[in-house]
């Protein structure tokens, strides 16, 4: 067997098993082994499935009302969407992540990239799966790790991981030539991160079924035809490292990630630079015209000068509603940095991830979405009122104005990470 | 901060916001040089610090019903738990049985696991392969509310 270099890092993915469902499960434990399906928000569709919801043949995305039936009579247990249940899990787990390795890269809700530097004399293998078990037994969510020398490898990894469980045991690296062979004949063109319905479409043409047809391609016709992307990607999946952390491909999330030009310890430096992220997130957001229900913010010290106290901390904030907003993604992710500043830490790294992404409504109101200094005061009036008079009385007018007043979350689960009076009752 | 001395009782302000707690100096100041405080600050007392050891596997349940009385978990009260921590005999732990969550200490000897309530007017249970057992956390904190 041919290794590659013995001093290349290795990269991993940890990807939650339907994720949305499994939360569910954590605090239902009656609902294992159940179809599950979640729904959009506003009890949409469904967005999200179990294995045996996929299994019984509940398309992703299915209009309820049409659905409905059908799912009473498989017996399909259907929930809103919980996002703060979701969003606490998921810091819970990305944070479970960060005790492994100091470069992850948060993807979405459900999925993050490790990056070990310097994890030689490490059985990446055995590693893998601490991961998955120090995951399963402290926040009950299962996981896969694929892991493999670059990003686009390692996503194939964890779709082998996931599609062959007992063989796998949730664990796949793929280490040598052979293995990165195998797998890139197994995996179809379509289920290769970042190759779009258009690009498949083309390569299909071209005879590219595989992951394998696509790196026989010449770097230059790829790159010629397609983009420096595209290249990347062919590179990533030859074994060659070009997709860096923090370089997200695909757009399930949108991410700003910046090392800053000097260390800053005020906070107001930071507050700056954080909101200048989230308002870029915001513009892409809009650009491609979705919206995110969540943001995550992460801020880390200069870790390379280790004689320093070191401190990473990221704290994912819900929005109650999708939102596109500059002012309130902005507002909140200022917010989520001032909760996890330590004074006297030396910062030299944060970012801004928006997550949970949905398509955005046509007949939001676009009222806010300019930056405007009047919004400051006007935001914490509004802040006011409806702390005043719970349940959010007044909100921001680019709301689907329906949603404004009752979103439908008829099938909601409790919030039981977060709300006091939502926690599991135990006889 | 200790805010209010009585005879038999020591009040401390506990901190009433999610976060770290500001800072409580602990020297006296002194103008004309740089203050020392720096170096001999600390951390206003925080519950969280106190009662979770472990903030990524720490989940909170609320009792229903007496079965633990005898163990001090009353109707009510709130468990902080840790699923982060081993089973073993002795423990109180959280455990879904059967279609419902239940709180009971673990008793485990020759191989046999029983739920013992704390309680004598409820049955100790063994628990054999045709339950549906799960060992979902363990109970490390009671919060009791007496005002």
């Amino acid at each position: 067997m041919t290794f590659f270099l013995p001093l290349q890092s290795m990269y991993a993915l940890v990807d939650c098993n339907n994720f949305y469902a499994s939360c569910e499960r954590v605090f239902n434990p009656n609902l294992q082994n159940q179809p599950i399906a979640i729904l959009s928000n506003n009890d949409g569709c469904v967005i999200s499935r179990s294995d045996e919801a996929k299994a019984i043949g509940l398309p992703m995305g299915a209009p309820i009302f049409k659905w409905e039936s059908f799912c009473k009579a498989q017996n399909i247990k259907v929930f809103s969407s919980n996002y703060p249940l979701y969003g606490d899990m998921s810091s819970r787990v990305m944070r479970i992540l960060e005790q492994f390795t100091p470069d992850v890269e948060i993807y979405s809700i459900d999925e993050a990239f490790l990056q070990f530097k310097g994890f030689e004399d490490y059985n990446l293998e055995d590693y893998g799966s601490q991961i998955r078990t120090r995951i399963l037994k402290w926040t009950g969510i299962p996981t896969c790790v694929g892991i493999a020398p670059t990003k686009a490898l390692s996503k194939v990894a964890n779709k082998i991981a996931r599609k062959f469980p007992k063989k796998t045991k949730g664990v796949y690296v793929i280490d040598s030539e052979v293995s990165r062979i195998k797998a890139l004949k197994w995996i179809k063109i379509e289920d290769v991160w970042g190759i779009g319905r258009g690009l498949q479409k083309r390569l299909k043409a071209k005879g590219c079924y595989t992951a394998y047809d696509f790196t026989q391609l010449s770097d230059d016709w790829v790159r010629q035809t397609f983009s420096i992307t595209e290249w990347k990607l062919k590179k990533d999946l030859e074994g060659v490292s070009k997709i860096t952390l923090d370089e997200p491909i695909t757009k399930r999330s949108i991410a700003t990630t910046r090392s800053f030009e000097y260390t800053y310890s005020d906070i107001d430096n930071i507050k700056e630079r954080i909101s200048t992220f989230a308002t870029s997130c915001a513009e892409k957001l809009r650009k491609q015209n979705s919206s995110c229900h969540m943001v995550i913010v992460t801020l880390s010290s200069d870790r390379y000068k280790k004689d320093l106290e070191q401190h990473r901390e990221s704290k994912i904030v819900n929005f109650p509603y999708p939102t596109d907003s500059s002012l309130l993604i902005s507002t909140q992710a200022v917010k989520a940095v001032k909760s996890i500043y330590k004074s006297g830490i030396k910062y030299k790294r944060a970012g801004v991830v928006v997550t949970g992404l949905v398509p955005t409504d046509n007949f939001q109101l676009d009222l806010f979405q300019k930056e405007n200094p009047k919004h400051k005061p006007l935001m914490s009036a509004i802040d006011v009122i409806n702390r005043k008079y719970k349940g959010n009385k007044i909100k921001l007018g680019n709301q689907d104005l329906e949603r404004t007043w009752k979103m439908r979350q008829e099938r909601l689960s409790p919030r039981y990470t977060t709300n006091i009076n939502d926690i599991i009752v135990v006889k | 901060m200790i805010t209010y001395k009585s005879q038999h009782l020591t009040f401390f302000m506990p901190e009433a916001i999610e976060g770290s707690g500001t800072n409580f100096f602990d020297t006296g100041i002194s103008a004309g040089f740089p203050s020392p405080a720096e170096d001999f600050k600390e951390q206003r007392l925080s519950l969280d610090d106190e009662l979770v050891k472990n903030k990524e596997a720490t989940f909170y349940a609320k009792v229903s019903g007496q079965s633990m009385i005898g163990a001090g978990l009353d109707d009510n009260d709130l468990l902080v738990i840790d699923r982060s921590l081993e089973p073993a005999n002795n423990k109180i732990a959280v455990c879904f049985l059967d279609g419902e969550f239940t709180v009971k200490r673990l008793r485990v000897s020759n191989g046999e696991v029983w739920l013992q309530p704390e309680n004598p007017n409820y049955p100790i249970i063994k628990i054999t392969e045709d339950n549906n057992f799960v060992i979902w956390g363990i109970v490390t904190n009671v919060i009791k509310k007496v005002y």
